[in-house]
């Protein structure tokens, strides 16, 4: 094991994490905005990917150009998850947290399925592009140009969060957020910050799968063990904590390479579970929660 | 009593299907201070919230000749009613300034902010702080934050549920003398009040509730003056 080689898989790793890290944010935003957990996050990215794919397949759209129609287009699906099922789960009167943990799930077992009904249940990837095959190579280390490009523009999009987050509307997010009833007191309709909240969640792990989808397989259950991984990295980071979320993501990302390094690529997630024991023993509350 | 910019007839409504407001006839006049006295559990905070849009309700409400029935909060707000709730609801980890200028946020246009100016000649104490988290702000601070986000919202009528609550007494006549000059800047009050004799010295006219009722109503001296009222109604 060369240092180069352990320096390679260390900045794949790192690569991947930004990636991780923006699916969590996408999760954390959501959840801190209205405490629902959206168990549909996953199956949202593998959405975006299928999208990519199809795209590419039967347009000839080139993935990275693809990006901002993707986006437009969960954002656009996001807004429709809230005004269809989750305006309305809010509106029970009973077991309302129940309600939401179901609307959620049930949505995530339907969106599998209209996967494997409507693309197949074949794994797919997008094999041409700008991206493509392509490697940039650094003295010994080589690494592949797709990894390179999801990992710069998910920081772009991360750094755009953050931005959005100082807005006279990030504040209004903030407000709804700590009181959603006493917003309509300064005349704001918490339900459009609600749909903007999960337009933009749902845009933002749109993008992450995008990029995924330029050099990861497509498959009905993509999103299953990224879903898993943004779990993790909220709670390391810390619930509705962005900064959190992206250290958390680099992190996890750095974890699970070095692990499929040194033990497995197969146990290459059994890092990422121990750290997450490990932080709910020591510090529940993740790195940077508030709670 | 001037013509009136509130108009309430038969107003009722109800936590879970448990009646607080038993059929409420209420004017407010522009430019009116009218205050809304009586023990507690009276439905004071009740009348607000319901005028406010906060609750559903039956009967009927007109603002400024407009019907509020099935008008939903926050366009009620931007409509011109503005709440000061019981309680504050400020936004506890916002800054001053964020709580101020997001009061603003609903409305479009250069002048959105200009609000701010009178904010500050009211409370100058805000713009001593306004980096400030409105949690770490002083009960009468939080309060004087409580009724400039509310201003931001440029209403005509402000509605203010129990100003004084839990704040030192020396603030209280602060905060009343507050009231009165948004009076005077033209703004139609309607307060809510535990304090009788301040309230009743700033108001016009006043309306006694009891167990969702209005059983009195008269000019403010006319209330004042009556010892049995206060007896009665008023448990003073
Ligand atoms: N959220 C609620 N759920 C159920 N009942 C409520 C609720 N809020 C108020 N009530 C009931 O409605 C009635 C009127 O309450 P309201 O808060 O309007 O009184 P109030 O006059 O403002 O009293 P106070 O002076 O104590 O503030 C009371 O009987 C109260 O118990
Ligand atoms: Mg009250």
């Amino acid at each position: 094991m060369t240092a180069s080689l352990v320096l390679q898989v260390a900045i794949g790793g790192l690569l991947m994490g930004l990636v991780y890290a923006l699916v969590a944010a996408g999760l954390s935003l959501i959840f801190g905005l209205m405490d629902v957990v959206n168990f549909a996050h996953g199956q949202l990215l593998m959405l975006a990917m299928y999208a990519v794919f199809e795209f590419h397949t039967l347009l000839g759209l080139d993935p990275l150009v693809q990006l901002p129609l993707v986006a437009a287009l969960l954002f656009v699906l996001g807004v429709a998850i809230y005004r269809g099922l989750i305006a309305r789960a809010l509106a029970v009167r009973f077991n309302t947290g129940m309600v939401q943990i179901f609307v959620t799930f049930g949505l995530s077992i339907f969106l599998v399925g209209f996967a494997q009904l409507v693309f197949g249940t074949d794994f797919r990837s997008v094999n041409s592009g700008l991206l493509f095959g392509r490697t940039v190579a650094i003295g010994q280390i080589v690494l592949p140009l797709p990894q390179i490009a999801a990992g710069l523009v998910c920081l772009l999009a991360f750094a755009a969060l953050m931005l959005i987050a100082r807005t006279e509307f990030g504040r209004a997010l903030e407000a709804t957020r700590e009181d959603r009833d006493a917003v309509a007191l300064i005349g704001i309709d918490r339900n459009r910050i609600f749909s903007l909240g999960w337009g933009i969640g749902a845009a933002t792990v749109g993008i992450a799968g995008v990029m995924l989808a330029s050099f990861y397989y497509i498959s009905p259950t993509v999103g299953d063990s990224f879903a898993l991984i943004a779990y993790v990295t909220v709670a390391l980071g810390g619930f509705g904590s962005l900064i959190g979320a992206l250290i958390a993501g680099l992190l996890i990302g750095l974890t699970e390479a070095m692990t499929a390094l040194v033990i497995d690529p197969s146990l290459k997630q059994i890092g990422v579970f121990m750290i997450y024991v490990l932080v709910l023993m020591v510090r529940p509350r993740g790195l940077f929660g508030r709670l | 009593m001037p013509a009136p910019i509130l108009h309430v007839r038969g107003l009722t409504a109800a936590y879970r299907g448990l009646r607080a407001l038993h059929g409420i006839d209420l004017d407010v006049g522009e430019g009116e201070v009218v205050a809304v006295v009586g023990a507690n559990g009276a439905g004071k905070s009740t009348l607000l919230r319901a005028i406010a849009g906060q609750m559903s309700i039956g009967g009927s409400v007109q603002f400024a000749g407009k019907s509020l029935a099935r008008v939903p909060a926050h366009q009620i707000n931007r409509l011109g009613i503005g709440l000061v709730p019981e309680g504050r609801r400020l936004f506890p980890r916002l800054s001053v300034e964020d709580n101020l200028r997001l009061g603003a946020y609903a409305r479009r246009g250069p002048d959105r902010f200009k609000p701010l100016d009178f904010v500050f000649t009211l409370f100058p104490r805000l713009q001593e702080r306004l980096s400030q988290r409105a949690e770490t702000l002083s009960g009468g601070e939080q309060q004087m934050l409580a009724i400039g986000r509310a201003l931001m919202t440029a209403p005509k009528l402000l509605m203010l549920d129990e100003p004084s609550q839990g704040i030192m007494p020396r603030l209280v006549d602060d905060i009343l003398a507050a009231v009165r000059r948004i009076r005077d800047a033209g703004v139609t009050i309607l307060i809510v009040e535990q304090r009788l004799a301040e309230t009743l010295e700033i108001a016009d006219r006043a309306y006694v509730l009891q167990t969702g009722r209005v059983v009195m109503q008269g000019s403010a001296a006319e209330i004042a003056g009556n010892a049995e009222i206060r007896r009665a109604y008023l448990g003073m």
